[in-house]
């Protein structure tokens, strides 16, 4: 049995609180479908280094993958499923509700479409990360949630187009 | 564990370990049939393949549906070719650990995807230098006789260009 905290000792806790939300490190939510969204958003990780992150997929065996960071599984889902896509959203919302993350930062596919939408209208400040694999065109989903990010970034220079996306480099390195 | 092909009669010692991938998304048949006739014809071993969700089997070639990670991170580096779709964590993995890479890109007129970004995938990293392209299964046959031509490409880190990283951390920051 642990004693219960004495009021002080609770008073302390929460000035320390403040103290470190004042000081703040940022919290983000990193999310991505399976396959090579989620291989995409690993790669970013350095961007992340100063916050504190929580990453959501749609496998529960890439939980190793980002060990010894926070790690939830997201429903798969696909625009041609509706019910899926549905429970996606779902999940999701109550993911950002819950974590209330600072910065949503994704790499497609669907999961972070609803990411961005759903995150936008919580308040959150968004990223989309194009994928590298669309190197002609923009995917429906980049070009419909992209839209509404606060950053939009395309992997390839010569899809940059002067009312977003912006290109700042790929994730090959 | 993985049963690889034991020494079927007459099955040569591989030069080359082989590993093929269609990633786990769609399986992409096109691709495993073609290796499989080509390995069966050549009485070839050493050649595994992770084959998606399909109903066709391979008859002669090592293979599994689906890989746990771990188990595939193990195949792929123990490999000595890597053959696959134009998925994006095949071709990145293959840059960072250095693996000579063949892509053949699924075909959205073939049934092979939902639309034709494979192809525009593998035509520009191609013309970035950084992965070998057969367009379809005789360019595939005709890369596969001819492996030992295959040079690895410049390693990649792992992680993105430090332009991005920062453009990111930097708007996180704010």
């Amino acid at each position: 049995m642990t004693k219960p905290p004495s009021s002080s000792t609770l008073e302390e806790a929460t000035a320390q609180q403040k103290q470190s939300s004042a000081t703040s490190r940022k919290k983000v939510l990193a999310i991505a479908s399976g396959g090579g969204h989620w291989v995409q958003l690993l790669r970013l990780r350095p961007a992340f280094s100063e916050c504190d992150v929580i990453f959501a997929t749609t496998r529960e065996s890439y939980r190793g993958d980002v060990s010894p960071h926070r790690f939830v599984r997201v429903p798969d889902c696909n625009r041609w499923e509706k019910i899926k896509l549905l429970r996606s959203a779902l999940m999701i919302t109550a993911l950002i509700l819950r974590e209330r993350p600072d910065t949503i930062v994704t790499t497609g596919a669907a999961p972070g479409y609803f990411a961005i939408r759903i995150g936008k209208l919580l308040n959150k400040r968004t990223i989309w990360v194009d994928s590298i694999a669309n190197a002609e065109e923009l995917s429906m989903s980049g070009t419909k949630a992209g839209k509404h990010a606060d950053l939009w970034l395309t992997q390839w220079a010569h899809l940059e187009k002067p009312a977003g996306p912006k290109f700042a480099g790929n994730v090959l390195g | 564990m993985i049963q690889h092909a034991t020494e079927k009669d007459g099955v040569q010692t591989p030069k080359k370990r082989i590993f093929v991938t269609v990633g786990t998304d769609l399986p992409f048949d096109r691709l495993a049939k073609a290796i499989d006739d080509w390995a069966r014809e050549n009485k070839l071993g050493g050649i595994f393949a992770q084959i998606g969700e399909t109903n066709w089997k391979p008859s002669y070639i090592s293979y599994q549906n689906f890989l746990e990670p771990p188990v595939f991170k193990n195949e792929f580096l123990n490999a000595d070719i890597i053959v696959s779709h134009a998925g994006m964590g095949t071709i990145l993995s293959s840059l960072q650990y250095q693996k000579p890479l063949i892509v053949m890109p699924r075909k959205a007129s073939l049934g092979e995807h939902r639309n034709e970004h494979q192809l525009a995938t593998a035509k520009h990293l191609q013309k970035l230098n950084k992965i070998n392209v057969a367009s379809d299964e005789n360019e595939l046959l005709e890369m596969l006789s001819n492996l030992d031509s295959f040079e690895t490409r410049e390693p990649i880190g792992p992680y993105a260009h430090p332009n991005l990283t920062d453009t990111l951390r930097q708007f996180i920051a704010q």
